[in-house]
């Protein structure tokens, strides 16, 4: 089709013009932490392969206030992309019995469970490591 | 009680203006009016001027899909009451050049339909005098809400994705195909692949999951996109080993 048409720009706030874009921008914004925290962790061990004493010095520092804020602040971001995450699971996994399909509440429930006892299985391994 | 309701329209007229511009139309408030009713009163009574689509007005065509109060709704199924006594806002649909007034150029979304081959491609092509296909219900059960589609566009104006990316296949075309894919009796999965595998196609998707919420025939789209990622990514590990391929 041709003739002359409008077309409307669309602008750079879209994201804060309906809570629902907002809501998922801010499920982007938390990958950003968690990547941020990633590399934490690849420092981490890097420090942990120097040696007792300045893993040592690193951890120490850890235990300031502002550490201690940001690994909250840190946790909660993750907390909410992987709840929110969990959420969309049925949109991605379509399981059948016959005619009827698994329910969200069903494939919802068990991907929870599932991280749950993962979340458990690393906390244990941690903890065991920590102890010696 | 002469009560009445304000609804400001989308103008645009080519052959008169550059930009488009509101014009305010006071219609009657009547509690079992629609947008649509709304829209066809000041059409018949107040502007014959004024241009857009519809047909069936029970939710069916798909063709009166506008923008009320910022919002990708069916007309024929936005109640005046719901919005009473404030001013309704109509706009063409979202993130589609307009041609005139509520009317929007849909040229895009038809070739990006042919692009994903949205028909039936069998897997054992047959004569029709061999008969049909034959399909249990629980094969129909797999895809069957993937054709309530009506191609009302709503999930397009929905999409950010689609308004900031306009090269992106998006949620209605790739639903279709998905539809196709998922049917037992098709066999165009890799004919498909191309057009819904590719960057402009399900991995331009980051998942806002709108398309799927302004959807009114809960087709769900934001899903069915999801599940062909799932399918593609198979599909490369597939690739992978010599016994994955056909």
């Amino acid at each position: 089709m041709t003739g002359k048409q409008y077309v409307r720009p669309v602008q750079s706030n879209w994201w804060l013009q309906k809570r629902s874009y907002t809501l998922f921008m801010v499920r982007e914004l938390t990958s950003a932490f968690i990547a941020g925290y990633s590399i934490f962790l690849i420092v981490m061990v890097y420090w942990a392969s120097q040696g007792n004493e300045p893993f040592t010095r690193f951890c120490d520092g850890l235990k300031s206030p502002l550490s201690i804020l940001l690994h909250l602040l840190v946790l909660a971001a993750a907390l909410y992309h992987s709840i929110t995450w969990f959420n969309l699971t049925p949109k991605i996994m379509a399981f059948w019995r016959g005619e009827e399909k698994v329910s969200d509440g069903a494939i919802q429930g068990a991907n929870f469970v599932l991280w749950l006892l993962a979340s458990a299985v690393v906390a244990g391994i941690v903890f065991a490591v920590a102890r010696g | 009680m002469a009560d009445t309701i304000s609804l400001d329209v989308f103008r645009y007229r080519p052959d008169q203006e550059d930009e488009p511009q509101f014009q305010r139309y006071e219609v009657p408030f009547r509690k079992d009016w629609v947008v649509l009713d709304a829209l066809n009163h000041i059409k018949d009574e107040i502007d014959g001027t004024l241009s857009y689509r519809w047909s069936c007005r029970m939710g069916v065509c798909g063709s009166c899909g506008m923008m009320v109060n910022g919002e990708p709704k069916l007309t024929c199924s936005a109640f005046l009451k719901d919005y009473y006594p404030n001013p309704i806002k109509v706009e063409p649909l979202a993130n589609f050049p307009v041609l005139r007034d509520l009317i929007i150029n849909l040229d895009d979304f038809i070739q990006k339909l042919g692009e994903v081959k949205a028909w039936l491609l069998p897997k054992d092509p047959k004569p029709i005098s061999e008969g049909e296909y034959l399909q249990t219900p629980a094969q129909l059960a797999q895809y069957k809400q993937y054709t309530l589609c009506i191609n009302c566009m709503l999930c397009y104006a929905a999409c950010p994705v689609y308004g900031l990316e306009p090269d992106f296949i998006g949620p209605a075309a790739i639903a279709l195909a998905h539809r196709y894919n998922l049917d037992s009796r098709d066999g165009g999965f890799q004919q498909r692949a191309e057009a819904i595998f590719s960057h402009e196609g399900i991995w331009e998707c980051t998942f806002v999951g709108e398309c799927s919420r302004v959807c009114p025939k809960h087709v769900d789209p934001a899903g069915a996109i999801q599940q062909e990622k799932v399918a593609s990514t198979l599909d490369f590990y597939r690739s992978l080993v010599p016994w994955g391929k056909k």
